[in-house]
């Protein structure tokens, strides 16, 4: 039986039906046009789809979409609402990433990381990041340029 | 991956309600973070009729101290994450907040639950030598009344506890810890530091009049206390030859398996190394030295 569920995406109230087998992650990407956060693993392990639920990262793939009735989601296209943020500048100049499939992930933890820790040590950037596989780049990149950029912003 | 199951959802607001629905259908199951339900029902691994999600019921996210202020009780729905922020755990269970640490990373901590993680009951479990050590107890509520389960007796063999349908777990308590005069620590091998599964894992308690509650995971199908070594320690100063007793001793106690993660003798050397150096850990903590709580030992 489908459920109507009314949640928060990106800032906007939205209302939709939705069938107990479908998880959030299909559902952003081919109910609501969100295609930001990827299917990789699709069971919890590589972080492609992490998004923020009431403001903290979580995988979508591992959540049902009946789950997020009454909440609030983020994506990197709301986080993204006035344009490339200060820090994807820096992963461009730094050249953080190659096939770009594990970027909206990364995106999405670095800036929860840096909202909770604005200057994180190097443990800490590689605590926060984790849970997000990147098969292309060695991880180096990416640590560099938030080291960086938190260094000119401190 | 689609699930391809059919079953229903639904989230009850009270825990009475839910209890309804789950002795009247056999098929229904409890849903807390998911973490670990919607892999298996993806997989197929798990048929259900209808999931029962429990985060609308009042009350069971808390952590707070049982009215006769003896133990800490965390609700079913705690995650990790909630865990490893309580001031309250902080204070008395350092301990309990060094094992969240090493569960999955940020994104699924921020979801999974202490409760759903012994319900789960992997071998590979993070939470279950932890619950060992502190002598757990694990509340259980069906329509037909409540119960009390100890750790000890709660897992049955991968995968399966004593939990039965119809059945709900509202809480796990903690005994709180004489003045909280002792000293912890939680030992995770995985293949590398972040996200990792336990190859091996241990938790150590050095308690006053020298003695220790020792426990291992991931090297038995369920959790195990090494209550054997725990009364070798008693009483006595840990020599070297001591030492070498309880690893020769550990040998029967533990039962690792070799999988893709690691091999049998592996984890069984490894086994050894990290009782010592958890030793080792608890010794300075308990005289206010040693590492702050919260890191990795290995
Ligand atoms: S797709 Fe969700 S964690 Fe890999
Ligand atoms: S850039 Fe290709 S997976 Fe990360």
């Amino acid at each position: 039986m489908k459920n109507k569920i009314s949640f928060i995406l990106n800032g906007e109230k939205r209302q939709l039906e939705v069938g107990p087998q479908d998880t959030l992650l299909e559902v952003l990407r081919t109910k609501l046009g969100i295609t930001s956060p990827k299917v990789g693993c699709d069971r919890g392990d590589c972080g492609a789809c992490t998004i923020l639920l009431n403001g903290d990262t979580v995988k979508s793939c591992l959540i049902l979409a009946n789950e997020i009735d009454g909440q609030e989601v983020t994506t990197l296209e709301g986080l993204m609402e006035h344009g490339i943020l200060p820090i994807q500048e820096k992963m461009v100049e730094k050249n953080s990433f190659q096939c770009g499939y594990c970027t909206p992930g990364f995106l999405v933890s670095t800036h929860a990381l840096l909202k909770k820790t604005p200057c994180p040590t190097k443990e800490e950037i590689k605590e926060g990041l984790a849970g997000n596989l990147c098969r292309c780049t060695g991880y180096t990149p990416i640590i560099d340029a938030i080291i960086d950029f938190t260094k000119k912003n401190s | 991956m689609t699930i391809l199951s059919e079953f229903e959802y639904t989230r009850p607001k009270s825990l009475k309600e839910a209890l309804k629905i789950l002795a009247k259908e056999k098929g229904a199951i409890p849903l807390s973070g998911g973490t670990d339900i919607v892999p298996l029902l993806k997989d197929g691994r798990i048929v259900c009729t209808t999931i029962v999600d429990l985060k609308n019921i009042k009350r069971m996210d808390e952590i707070g101290l049982s009215r006769d202020k003896k133990y800490i009780v965390i609700g079913s729905l705690v995650t990790f994450s909630e865990l490893i922020k309580s001031k309250l755990i902080q204070k008395h269970f350092p301990v309990l907040m060094e094992m969240a640490k090493t569960v999955a990373s940020v994104a699924v901590r921020n979801r999974a639950t202490l409760a759903g993680n012994i319900c789960s009951a992997v071998p590979s479990m993070d939470s279950g030598s932890l619950l060992m050590a502190l002598e757990a107890n694990i509340h259980v509520e069906s329509l037909k009344g409540k119960r009390v389960v100890s750790i000890n007796k709660w897992f049955k063999a991968p995968r399966k506890t004593v939990l039965k349908r119809g059945e709900i777990v509202t809480s796990i308590s903690l005994p709180l810890i004489n003045k909280n005069k002792y000293a912890g620590a939680y030992l995770k091998l995985g293949r590398y530091q972040g996200e990792d599964l336990a190859q091996v894992s241990l938790t150590i308690l050095s308690l006053p009049e020298k003695s220790y509650r020792i426990a291992f995971g991931a090297v038995s199908p369920i959790p195990i206390r090494a209550s054997i070594i725990e009364k070798k320690f008693q009483g006595k100063d840990i020599t070297e030859e001591l030492l070498q007793e309880a690893k020769v001793c550990l040998e029967k106690i533990i039962s690792p398996i070799s999988d893709v993660r690691a091999s049998e003798e592996y984890r069984m050397h490894m086994a050894k190394v990290m009782m010592e150096r958890g030793l080792e850990v608890v010794k300075k903590r308990y005289h206010g030295e040693g590492p702050e709580y919260g890191v990795t030992h290995l």
